[in-house]
């Protein structure tokens, strides 16, 4: 199944991209998306445990996760 | 009760016309200006951005928790994307409330839940012509997954 994958801020910086799509076998967590896209050029800068959320919704690493599933990796927010 | 982000100048005025109601005796206008200097570092401009959709789930979400929490509808919320100078109104708070204490209390939860929750990011633009993300290098807030 594919899911899109978002990235904001320092992380889209880091990676030198906005949006990206994963390929991930059924029953994938969030977490299996995160060790995904830690193989990529630049992920080694995003830290061991980066908020995410999943369709809009902060979700937990052992979230499962669906095909379609926008899964959003969330810099430390800094809004006000 | 409201909430939105806005690509123009906020109309902290119209935010306060907004919430008043005659049974309300306190109303309470908390605006965010952008500061001219950061960890010691003279700032120029800010850059805020957003995963919009979220940000303004989250926003809807807050106000609407304010609201249930401390007894008044009266509460709106608006916050700024896009380059800001030095005094720009970042975010603004208009909440009005029959008792001073509540009106306290309402603002106070929408700001500190906005900073902990919604995804917004700023870019600072340094008078030496650097940029960097705030806050980029801290731990992330894990207390916002719920």
């Amino acid at each position: 199944m594919t899911v899109t994958v978002l990235l904001f801020a320092s992380y889209a910086d880091t990676l030198g991209k906005t949006q990206l799509e994963l390929d991930l076998s059924n029953g994938a967590t969030v977490s299996d998306a995160l060790g995904q896209v830690r193989s990529m050029p630049g992920a080694d800068r995003l830290p061991p445990e980066p908020l995410v959320a999943v369709n809009e919704r902060y979700a937990r690493r052992d979230h499962v996760l669906a095909a379609g599933d926008e899964v959003a990796i969330i810099p430390p927010v800094a809004g006000g | 009760m409201r909430s939105a982000l806005t690509d123009r100048p906020i109309d902290t005025a119209a935010l306060v016309a907004e919430v008043a109601r005659g049974a309300n005796g306190a109303t309470l206008l908390f605006i965010g200006t952008v500061r001219n200097v950061n960890d010691d570092q003279t700032v120029t401009g800010i850059e805020y951005s957003a995963y919009r959709p979220m940000a303004e789930r989250e926003m809807a979400d807050i106000v609407r928790e304010a609201s249930e929490r401390f007894g008044t509808s009266n509460v709106v919320v608006e916050h700024r994307l896009g380059e800001l100078t030095i005094g720009d109104a970042s975010v603004a708070i208009a909440v009005a409330h029959p008792r001073r204490g509540g009106a306290y209390d309402a603002s106070r939860y929408v700001i500190e839940q906005l900073k902990k929750r919604v995804p917004i990011w700023k870019l600072e633009h340094y008078a030496d012509g650097t940029r960097e993300w705030v806050g980029a290098g801290g731990p992330p807030v894990v207390e916002a997954v719920k």
